[in-house]
This record gives C-alpha cells, sequence and structure tokens, in this order.
C-alpha cells in the first residue's frame, strides 16, 4: 500500500512576500496579476475581510486602502526562487517527490511510521528554513491526499496536517457527500456537468459510481479517478526530470491593443521567451500556438483568437518559431478589435536527439546553431532580453505594468534586504 | 531572469591547486583531486535552501568585523543560541545584533560603544530571522 502526501505554500505568494516585510506578520496582503490587472492570491487575513479572488483590482481597491491591505504587483523571481527552497527541503522528508506546481509537491511516505509526528516536522522545518507555512494532506492515492490537503487547509483543528485514513469511515462518507464531484482533482468542468447528468453529483456519488459505466462515459481516466477515491493507488510519481510537454509564455497589456505591430512585438518576445526554455531542456517542438483575446471584463462580447502553427520539421530555433508565430498572429488578428493578453504556445515537444532527420528539409546552418548559443548566453549574462530581434520593438506599451512589485529580495544583488 | 544567489548545483567559482594538461584517452591523473577545489559557496553556505543574503548599512556591528556595505550570509536553520550574531525583527524592523540570552534577560547587543544594548521587556516583539553564519567583504 503507497502513502502520499501533497504539501503545499499557505497562500504563497503572500507568504513569500511577508518573509521579507516582519512588519507585515498577521496583515492582510494581496498579490496581483501581470500587469496588476486581477487579484490572485491573498492572505488569510485579506480573505477574512472578503475580499474575493480573481476581481479586477480596481473593484477592490477602495477596500483594500480602507483596511489597509498591502498591494504587491507579482514579483515572480521572487516566487519561483522561494518556491525552489521550499521544494528542496520537503524532499528531504519525503522517498520521492513530485513538483506539481509553483507551490505544490508530492512526496512519498511508505513505510515512514508515526506519519503525524512526521508530517508536522516537515512543516515546522519548511517554516524554519524558508519561512513558509504549509498544509499536509496524506491518502493512499495522490486523490485521496489533494482531498486530505484541503481538509487541513480549511480546518484549523488539524494543524496543518491530515490524512484521510485517520477519518472513520461513516466521517469519510459525510465528507464526501457534502463535497460537489467538481471539487475533486482531475474532474473538469464538463466532465461534471456531464456527471451531473448521470446523477452523480457529489463525491460520495462519484466515488461509488460503476467504474465501467465511468469508463464507457468519460474514458480510463476518470475511471482511474474513481479508483484513486476508492484508495486505490492509480497515478505514480511523475519522473520530475521529464521534459514539459507545453511551454506557454503570455501576458496582458496594460491597455488594450489594436495595431498590428505592437501585437507582432509582445508575440515575438513571447516566442523568443518559449524558445530559450525549448533549448533549455534540450527539446524541440512540433506546433507553435499563438492566442490574443479582448478584455473579459469589458462590455462588448471578448474578441479571442487562437490558432496553432505547424512547422515543416521539429525546430527549436528562435527565428523559425518567431516567423511561425508571426504568421500565425496575422491568420488571427482582426483590426478595429482591442486585445488584452496575447501568448504563445509550443506544443508536439520531444527531447532534441529523438529528432528525425528530414529529407526535405534545408541542411541547418552551423553558423545558426552558434547564433542561438551565443543569444542565450547573453540574455542568461545580462538579464532577459538584452539581445532581441528587432520585431521585438522597445517599449511599444505592452510591456508589464508592475506598480508595487516588492524588491526582488533573493535573486538581485542591488535589491537585497538592507539591515543595520 | 537572473538568478545570483548560490543554487544547489552552482558552477563551482574554484580555484583548481593543479594544472595538468591531460593526454587524450587516458584517465586524468587530476581526477583524484577534484576535492581540492576550492568552492567559496561551500564554504560559506551549509544550506542553499535556508540561507539568504542580505546587506549591512551602519556600523553598529563594527567591533565584530561587519561594516556598511558588506554582504551577510543569514541560515534561517541554525536555531540561534546565546552568542550567535543574529538577524532580528523587532516590532517589524531588521537589525543585526549579537543575541544575549543568559539569566532570564534577553537582549540584543551592539558591537560599539557608541550604542546602547537593546533589552527585550513585553511589549517588544521580537522574532529571530534567523542567524549569521558569514560576513562577505570586498575591498574592490
Amino acid at each position: 500500500m503507497s502513502t502520499f502526501a501533497l504539501v503545499d505554500g499557505n497562500s504563497f505568494y503572500t507568504s513569500c512576500e511577508r518573509v521579507f516585510r516582519p512588519d507585515l506578520a498577521g496583515k492582510p496582503i494581496i498579490v496581483l496579476s501581470n500587469n496588476d490587472g486581477c487579484v490572485v492570491a491573498r492572505s488569510a487575513e485579506a480573505k477574512a475581510l472578503g475580499i474575493d479572488a480573481f476581481l479586477p483590482y480596481y473593484q477592490v481597491a477602495a477596500q483594500c486602502r480602507r483596511h489597509g491591505v498591502a498591494v504587491f504587483s507579482s514579483n515572480y523571481a521572487l516566487y519561483g526562487d522561494m518556491s525552489q527552497r521550499m521544494m528542496q527541503v520537503v524532499a528531504r522528508w519525503g522517498i520521492e517527490q513530485e513538483i506539481y506546481s509553483i507551490d505544490e509537491s508530492f512526496i512519498t511516505l511508505d513505510g515512514i511510521p508515526e506519519l503525524r509526528h512526521h508530517a508536522a516536522g516537515l512543516r515546522a522545518d519548511v517554516l524554519q528554513r524558508v519561512g513558509i507555512p504549509t498544509c499536509v494532506g496524506i491518502g493512499r492515492s495522490k486523490t485521496l491526499a489533494k482531498l486530505a490537503n484541503s481538509v487541513a487547509k480549511t480546518h484549523p483543528r488539524c494543524n496543518g496536517v491530515f490524512a484521510w485514513d485517520w477519518l472513520a469511515r461513516d466521517w469519510q462518507e459525510k465528507l464526501l457527500a457534502r463535497l460537489a464531484a467538481s471539487r475533486v482533482w482531475g474532474v473538469g468542468r464538463r466532465s461534471a456537468d456531464k456527471l451531473a447528468r448521470l446523477g452523480i453529483h457529489s463525491a460520495l456519488d462519484l466515488q461509488r459510481a460503476a467504474p465501467q459505466l465511468i469508463q464507457r462515459h468519460f474514458g480510463i481516466v476518470l475511471e482511474r479517478t474513481v479508483a484513486e477515491l476508492n484508495g486505490v493507488s492509480c497515478l505514480e510519481l511523475d519522473d520530475i526530470a521529464a521534459p514539459r510537454q507545453q511551454l506557454i509564455s503570455s501576458r496582458s497589456f496594460a491597455r488594450a491593443v489594436s495595431e498590428l505591430p505592437t501585437l507582432a512585438a509582445a508575440v515575438t518576445h513571447h516566442a523568443t521567451r518559449v524558445g530559450e526554455k525549448l533549448r533549455q531542456q534540450r527539446s524541440v517542438a512540433q506546433l507553435v500556438g499563438v492566442s490574443i483575446r479582448g478584455n473579459p471584463f469589458g462590455d462588448a462580447p471578448p474578441q479571442r483568437g487562437w490558432t496553432v502553427v505547424p512547422l515543416s520539421g521539429p525546430a527549436a530555433d528562435t527565428f523559425v518559431l518567431v516567423k511561425a508565430a508571426l504568421a500565425g498572429l496575422e491568420a488571427i488578428y482582426l483590426p478595429g478589435h482591442g486585445y488584452k493578453k496575447a501568448g504563445v504556445v509550443l506544443l508536439g515537444i520531444s527531447a532534441a536527439q529523438a529528432r528525425q532527420p528530414d529529407l526535405f528539409a534545408v541542411s541547418t546552418d552551423p553558423r545558426r546553431a552558434a547564433l542561438l548559443q551565443t543569444l542565450d548566453k547573453v540574455n542568461r549574462h545580462y538579464g532577459s532580453g538584452t539581445l532581441r530581434l528587432a520585431s521585438e520593438a522597445v517599449s511599444a506599451g505592452w510591456q508589464m505594468r508592475q506598480a508595487q512589485r516588492s524588491p526582488r529580495w533573493t535573486t538581485c544583488w542591488d535589491e537585497l534586504p538592507v539591515v543595520s | 531572469m537572473q538568478l545570483y544567489l548560490p543554487v544547489a548545483a552552482p558552477l563551482p567559482q574554484s580555484v583548481p591547486l593543479f594544472g595538468v594538461s591531460v593526454p587524450a584517452g587516458f584517465p586524468s591523473p587530476a581526477d583524484d583531486y577534484k576535492d581540492s577545489l576550492l568552492d567559496l559557496n561551500r564554504y560559506l553556505i551549509r544550506d542553499a535552501a535556508s540561507s539568504f543574503m542580505v546587506r549591512v548599512s551602519g556600523d553598529s556591528m563594527a567591533d565584530a568585523g561587519i561594516h556598511h556595505g558588506d554582504l551577510l550570509v543569514v541560515d534561517r536553520g541554525l536555531p540561534p543560541l546565546h552568542g550567535h550574531i543574529v538577524l532580528a525583527a523587532i516590532d517589524g524592523a531588521f537589525t543585526v545584533k549579537r543575541l544575549h540570552r543568559r539569566d532570564g534577560r534577553v537582549a540584543l547587543l551592539a558591537e560599539n560603544a557608541a550604542y546602547a544594548p537593546l533589552e527585550l521587556g513585553g511589549e517588544q516583539e521580537l522574532c529571530i530571522w534567523g542567524v549569521v553564519t558569514a560576513c562577505v567583504k570586498r575591498f574592490t
């Protein structure tokens, strides 16, 4: 029997901000999305004030001022570094680890006695070493560990640790009955609607559903979820060394953009970024996806554009990726519309060495590879964006607005905390 | 993003003690001396996950060899003990001082006669953020 634990940072972004701002202990904090558009993270104190998540900031700005809420632009340099530290410490407490997101990782605890004691030790260690409070959920499957984590998070009496098996069977069922099926890990909104039509509304209904029925209507993935809810582990820890299967770079604009050259600049920038990431993991991509979309909070129906451009062969060359992305952009761009966000996603990613030689491909110029290497090196050394393609026009009004970003406390010599 | 902090597997900033030219195809005789490469990260940092850097302003710790502009390595993983130099937060503000904890008295001591010791009473909120384990000084 396996034992999984899901460890995640409580209100991770706001907790990161607080580590370097002891004056904010116990105070409400919120963090805004790229461009200071929406509220993306709230400390417990901010939640208690009734500040909702994912609202546009201007709708809660007055409320924040009234209650003295500390407001931060997102500081991904800081969050990325703190995440890496947290993961490193968590890994010491597990047998294996899978990093699931910036603030969540699964670890296995097979054979470890006294789980309550162990998990409490883990939490104390992460809090001491990194300064981030966490919650730990434990279960026989990843799905149950995820469920247990949400219990640990919402019930203060748990002291941040909860194992599904600590609950008597009838209490487990009561809890599952109160939980909507859509809240179970791996159940999307579309599946939830379809489940409802089959009379499956709660997590308990899903746990009791006949596996054959689920498989027939939803396929093997949701059937596995049902098994996992019943304590049968079907999902192993992923190999974290596996290259990412999808790379995205996207960002909102500070103002609505309707001119093609400005959008082209943003798309070039994003294609360049994902190209760098792709080469870093020594992979190639087969498809380049481009998306632009209008203001989802405006009055007019939001304008959306999305297309996928296939490459003639798998590539990791920035020039090839940018060319494809710009072609995609031209295909979806409609003049006269205001766009709020643009992004590029690479799909069909595989390892560079597994690449099939293409009989019809133009033989690659070795000087091109050297040029890309130099490009990456310069940008790594002197900061992202030092060297860039000309179509990524500078200061075209689309770059990130970060009016209230905290210093990059841990990653930038000039922004280290100053102490006396 | 430019990362400056020591990471889990940093490129060793090393000073080789041996300079040996290696004939191709033969095992390098220098292999046995790999341990002799000096890595400042390893010397200064016990645990990269819990080590942070801060910059000093002012001269309240001058007699401990800590001067304005120096970098301090602060390890959050060590339990703060009497006599340690610590990074503390008093009423929400950071300060570097020597921790005194004896006979029921808790104080933060400056290492400069011009500064009075900070006695900690009931009102003030003291939080030891981490233990200062190293001071990095550059002369040029």
